[in-house]
């Protein structure tokens, strides 16, 4: 999944997106993940990047990743949301 | 380098607008510890969920009560409400506080006396009093608060077999100002009922009508309505007084006191919203006091305060069981603990903290409980920061009904611990186990075996 390329990112993780007007507020893991959807990176490589920094098993973070996903999309954050747009 | 601790990936959409003026509520400083004792540590050592008591809660709630009383009025007996925590280990916290028991069947009548509580210091209330229980009553010189007029003719027909005359009193029930007014218990003060009852025991004299009880309600939040109640029974007192000459030994204000839980819909928290206890004491013994007893005719005043006194001594240790995301997209944690022990969550939005650290990050959720139904909810809607699989929770305030009216429903019922004042921890009832449900069950011979 890509993010939204106009979607503007504080590094205290302040998310504005100003074809809405929405904002969003993010916790750092979050932010992280975010971050690295906007350098375009995929899937395995953010999942990979999240095990190396943190203490979790694969599989949480498997299950939470994709439901941060979900939640992207679902707050029209995701590109695909601005294709469909 | 050390790995950072995880916490499940969130994110929050900002809203703008009008919002309730004290903010939201939101619970994410952790609850480590219940007096001196680990949450962690309780929950290896006895397993999830598990109730915990804390015996300090207990003493200074009752500690705070009786002074509330005492320092109001000059005779005053708590006498500890069975149905709301019957678990023995509670019972005999409250009796070496020096409370009575207050029961409301057979079996609580049984359980009291098991504990070594005497007969003469057990009120024994209720509708449901069996022959063979009232006569064990009356032999026991137990007080007897009778309810209806069935119960009265059975206690004048056991006079007859049994030489001792039984100690009663009457339940009276009374416009207080409050709604539901509860009518269905005892005899009415208003319509005359109340007087009829009376008459009928010092005109038969075959027992001694010793006291006048009443139980206005329950999580009473206007300790007005108890000024009223016990300004009608103390008029009642003192008619009886006046007419037959025979002065009532106490009044029984029942229980009903309001906890610090949160009523479902209430807009404030119970902690902002419930009356100290020194409210109820206030508006009790002032209309007791100002109602014209002669000060050597005053009668005792017996409490039978339940919920006010244990439930914030209760706590429920869960874990979470799975997060899910509904159809909606709101986010819902599935916890080990549901409505079948957790009772008490169809009446109160119950405080629920994590047991262990998080970030400020906070989510909003629906709280179930594991049951294959959908009424197992335990919070509509809670904001907890983001808990993940085998985290702790710590459920607040549950000390009141959840430890007697919770169901052996699907699974088993979870262990009990109490806490002692020096912070160790005592296994109070065990957790279930099978071969205590299968005791109870009896297989007829001829399904006894089958093939499949």
């Amino acid at each position: 999944m890509k993010i939204k390329k106009n979607i503007a990112i504080s590094d205290s993780g302040f998310i504005f997106n100003p074809s809405t007007g929405d904002s969003f507020s993010v916790n750092p893991i979050g932010l992280e993940i975010i971050k690295q959807l906007k350098e375009e990176k995929t899937s395995d490589d953010i999942k990979k990047h999240i095990l190396k920094l943190y203490a979790i098993d694969e599989a949480t973070v498997e299950k939470d990743f994709y439901d941060f996903l979900k939640m992207l999309e679902a707050n029209k954050l995701s590109a695909e949301n601005e294709k469909a747009n | 380098m050390a790995k950072l601790q995880y916490e499940r990936p969130l994110i929050q959409k900002l809203n703008t607008g009008t919002m309730n003026k004290f903010g939201t509520r939101t619970e994410y400083r952790p609850h480590t510890e219940i007096d001196g004792a680990k949450v962690e540590d309780l929950m290896k050592e006895f397993g999830s969920p598990l109730f915990v008591i804390s015996e300090k809660t207990i003493r200074d709630k009752y500690n705070d009560a009786n002074r509330a009383f005492k320092t109001r009025y000059p005779r005053v007996q708590f006498a500890w409400s069975y149905k709301t925590n019957y678990i023995a280990a509670v019972c005999n916290v409250y009796h070496q506080l020096g409370s009575w028991s207050e029961v409301v069947s057979g079996f609580e009548y049984n359980k009291a006396l098991k504990s070594g509580v005497p007969g003469s210091k057990i009120i024994f209330n209720g509708p449901d009093k069996t022959v063979e229980e009232l006569k064990l009553a009356i032999e026991n010189s137990s007080l007897i608060h009778i309810d209806h007029l069935d119960e009265l003719y059975t206690i004048i027909e056991l006079t007859s077999e049994i030489k001792k005359r039984p100690k009663v009193a009457i339940r009276v029930n009374m416009d207080t100002g409050i709604y539901p007014m509860w009518d269905r218990f005892g005899f009415n003060y208003e319509n005359g009922q109340a007087w009829d009852a009376i008459n009928k025991i010092v005109l038969t004299d075959k027992m001694d009508l010793v006291g006048l009880h009443c139980h206005i309600g329950t999580f009473m939040l206007a300790p007005s309505a108890y000024g009223v109640a016990a300004a009608k029974l103390s008029e009642l007192a003192l008619a009886i007084r006046k007419k037959y000459g025979k002065t009532i030994q106490y009044l029984d204000m029942g229980g009903g006191f309001a906890s610090k839980n949160t009523l479902k819909g209430s807009f404030l928290s119970g902690v902002d919203t419930t009356p100290p206890i020194d409210d109820y004491a206030e508006a009790i013994t002032t209309s007791i006091l100002n109602a014209g007893f002669l000060e050597e005719e005053l009668p005792t005043l017996y409490l039978e305060t339940g919920r006010a006194l244990i439930d914030e001594a209760g706590y429920l240790l869960g874990t979470v069981i799975s997060n899910k995301r509904l159809s909606d997209g709101r986010k819902a944690t599935i916890m080990d603990f549901g409505v079948n022990i957790l009772f008490t969550a169809f009446w109160y939005d119950h405080k629920i903290t994590p047991a262990q650290e998080f970030s400020h990050y906070t989510e909003n959720s629906v709280m179930y409980g594991p049951l294959c139904m959908n009424i197992d909810v335990v919070r509509e809607n809670v904001t907890l920061p983001p808990m993940k699989k085998g985290d702790h929770v710590v459920v607040h305030t549950v000390g009141a009904y959840n430890m007697t009216q919770w169901m052996q429903f699907i699974s088993l019922r979870p262990a009990v611990v109490m806490v002692d004042l020096q912070g160790k921890a005592h296994l109070i009832r065990k957790r279930e186990t099978l071969s205590n449900i299968d005791a109870s069950e009896e297989m007829p011979g001829y399904l006894k075996e089958f093939k499949l």
